[in-house]
């Protein structure tokens, strides 16, 4: 749905978006509809949102603060960089009428009458992309004053940020959007109420905002008919690491299952070097990585879907969640404490210093598993990272804290028997490699 | 050193970028007026140069400082021509990152985060560019490299020597 006309280089014009049935909800919208009925529509299509929360898009929309008579914003958090997911980079580098169509309508159900994309500054290529495909929709009366004669006006900007995960979170990124250091607000108060500028304003994910163009198209309730429960319609899935097809799939919800998802030659082919498969991260870099049995079954033993709620069975026991759709699985030559390391110095790096748990935590957890990775571990090191990582989580103003515990946590809780390794056999893993050279080596 | 003053057109562009937010907002364009100093004056954002974006947004030099200090992407020290950013997270780690970046050094003769003596090259790893289908991948100004081989790293730097004209 989303993706349909991806590899088609006419859908990267105004025109010929507008020939494969762009900019239909932009007319159906304005011209016959109000904004409370836009609003209902994203609520009856159960549309969550696609940024990694899940949260419903149409209750979000329904807090927005529309008493108040300040100016309302709507901000699409394109600050994509969540490890493994690349989705919104696609997705704008294909469709970037789609993206703008949908801010249009979702402004419109808003009643912003300003509202900003805001792009991570590493795709400044993408940001001249969409200004392009922007500037076109000004000529042709879709932004501007009084689109199609609707009384409705909007401008539209695209604003880069400058290298910094945390501002994916949204009150960092309306600080960013401020000209400030992306240090998340505490919350309350919401964006709803005070977000940009001190005013109501809403952030959504890119792929979010692009599905409501075809939401409106449909209607609510045929788009929440595709799907499987509160996994309403399709999700971009973006996948890597250790596989034959890496790239961005679109799969409906809860009807492909992960096995499928994996190995099928739709999707992911299996993975690439011959090496079975060991671990999947399936949401993006914070979600819990799973053992590959645990991936493709539940506890329960049940065949696990591609969906918010089944990848979630289990709890963060058994279970992971869906997260961004950053998909990365990893084989047997992988090191699950090469990985974590890795990953924990991604946190590290993008923790914005404000709280200490954060800011210490995720350099403390680095220190000791850089010295168990390279063979200068205890055995107490172990429980020493899963003891600051429950210390960090749910202690810190925004959620980067609690992702970066998850993945310590988890690595651990599925894979303890390879830290215990680097602490028993130090001489085997001085060679960086060693994940490819003693895979085998490390007990189950 | 080059005169701090943007050039006509860069002024232009300032004022456009300043029209995107409310008029009392000037703040607000300083992340995009920042990239605008780092390709015209830069690529180092000196302490004069952050200066003079501050009298130009009408905002004090330190909060130029702290935010110029806080992403990643801005240059508060000095770098080199060009510079390299090979991704080194998660999924690009597991297909070649880590030989990628070894091999820069090699080639380069520097370690991460070091400049070559000509001041042609500074290779900094970069955390996840969101680019881990296409993996190894690194960035040169806003250019992705995907799918990197040697070859390709060597065919790279070698057009941008040529560029230089070195």
């Amino acid at each position: 749905m989303i993706l349909e006309h991806a590899g088609n280089a006419e859908a990267r014009t105004l025109a010929g978006w507008r020939k494969l049935g762009g900019y239909a909800s932009v007319e159906k919208a304005l011209k016959g509809m109000t904004p409370e009925q836009v609003g209902e529509e994203v609520k009856k299509a159960g549309l969550r949102g696609r940024g990694g929360a899940g949260f419903p898009a149409g209750l979000k929309w329904s807090f927005l603060d529309r008493k108040s008579d300040k100016p309302r914003y709507l901000v699409c958090n394109a600050d994509e960089s969540e490890p493994g997911t690349f989705k919104d980079r696609y997705l704008m580098e294909h469709l970037p009428h789609l993206l703008v169509e949908g801010m249009i309508v979702s402004s419109f159900a808003l009643g912003a009458k300003t509202s900003y994309i805001y792009i991570r500054g590493e795709y400044m290529y993408l940001l001249r992309l969409l200004e392009k495909a922007i500037g076109e929709a000004y000529a042709a009366g879709y932004l501007g004053n009084d689109i199609l004669g609707s009384g409705y006006s909007l401008d539209l900007h695209v604003h880069p940020g400058g290298g910094a995960y945390i501002c994916g979170e949204e009150t960092a990124l309306l600080e960013s959007l401020e000209g400030k250091r992306g240090n998340p607000r505490i919350k309350p108060p919401f964006p709803a109420s005070q977000g940009l500028y001190g005013c109501p304003t809403v952030v959504n994910n890119v792929e979010t905002i692009a599905t409501v163009p075809h939401v409106l198209r449909m209607g609510g309730e045929a788009y929440a008919a595709i799907g499987v429960g509160k996994s309403t319609g399709t999700k971009l899935i973006s996948a890597s690491g250790h596989i034959k097809r890496p790239g961005v799939y679109e799969i409906e919800l809860g009807k492909v299952s992960c096995e499928e998802f994996l190995l099928s030659d739709a999707f992911c082919g299996g993975p690439k070097n011959g090496r079975p498969i060991k671990a999947v991260i399936p949401g993006g870099s914070s979600v819990p990585v799973l053992p590959l049995a645990l991936f493709l079954k539940t506890a329960k033993g049940e065949a696990r879907m591609m969906s918010y709620e089944s990848l979630a069975d289990g709890g963060f026991v058994s279970g992971t969640s869906l997260g961004s759709g950053g998909f990365f699985a990893m084989d047997e030559s992988a090191c699950m404490v090469r990985n974590l390391w890795n990953l924990t110095r991604f946190y590290h790096h993008e923790s914005c210093g404000q709280c200490s748990p954060c800011r210490e935590g995720t350099g403390w957890m680095e220190k000791v598993l850089h010295r168990l990775e390279a063979g200068q571990g205890r055995l107490s090191d172990i429980d020493l990272l899963v003891d600051i990582a429950k210390k960090i989580e749910g202690n810190t103003i925004c959620p980067l804290g609690d992702a970066a515990a998850w993945p310590v946590a988890s690595h651990i809780r599925h894979f303890r028997h390879e830290f215990e390794y680097h602490v028993k056999y130090p001489e085997k893993v001085k060679d960086p490699r060693h994940g490819e050279r003693e895979p085998v080596a490390m007990p189950k | 050193m080059p005169e701090l003053r943007f050039s006509p057109a860069a002024l232009a562009e300032v004022k456009r970028l300043l029209a995107h937010y409310p008029a009392d907002r000037k703040k607000s364009a300083l992340l995009p007026v920042l990239h605008l100093a780092q390709n015209e004056l830069g690529p180092h954002l000196s302490v004069p140069l952050m200066d003079y974006v501050a009298g130009l947004l009408e905002i004090t030099p330190i909060e130029v400082y702290e935010v110029a200090s806080f992403y990643t992407m801005f240059n508060t020290r000095p770098v080199g021509r060009f510079k390299l950013e090979p991704c080194r997270t998660g999924p690009c780690a597991l297909n070649g990152a880590e030989d990628l970046i070894a091999y820069l050094e090699k080639k380069l003769g520097i370690r991460d985060g070091e400049t070559t003596a000509d001041g042609l090259f500074t290779l900094k790893s970069t955390e996840c560019l969101g680019s881990c289908g296409s993996a190894p991948v690194m960035q040169i100004g806003e250019d992705y490299h995907e799918n990197l081989t040697f070859a390709e790293v060597d065919r790279l730097l070698e057009n941008l020597k040529q560029r230089a004209g070195r």
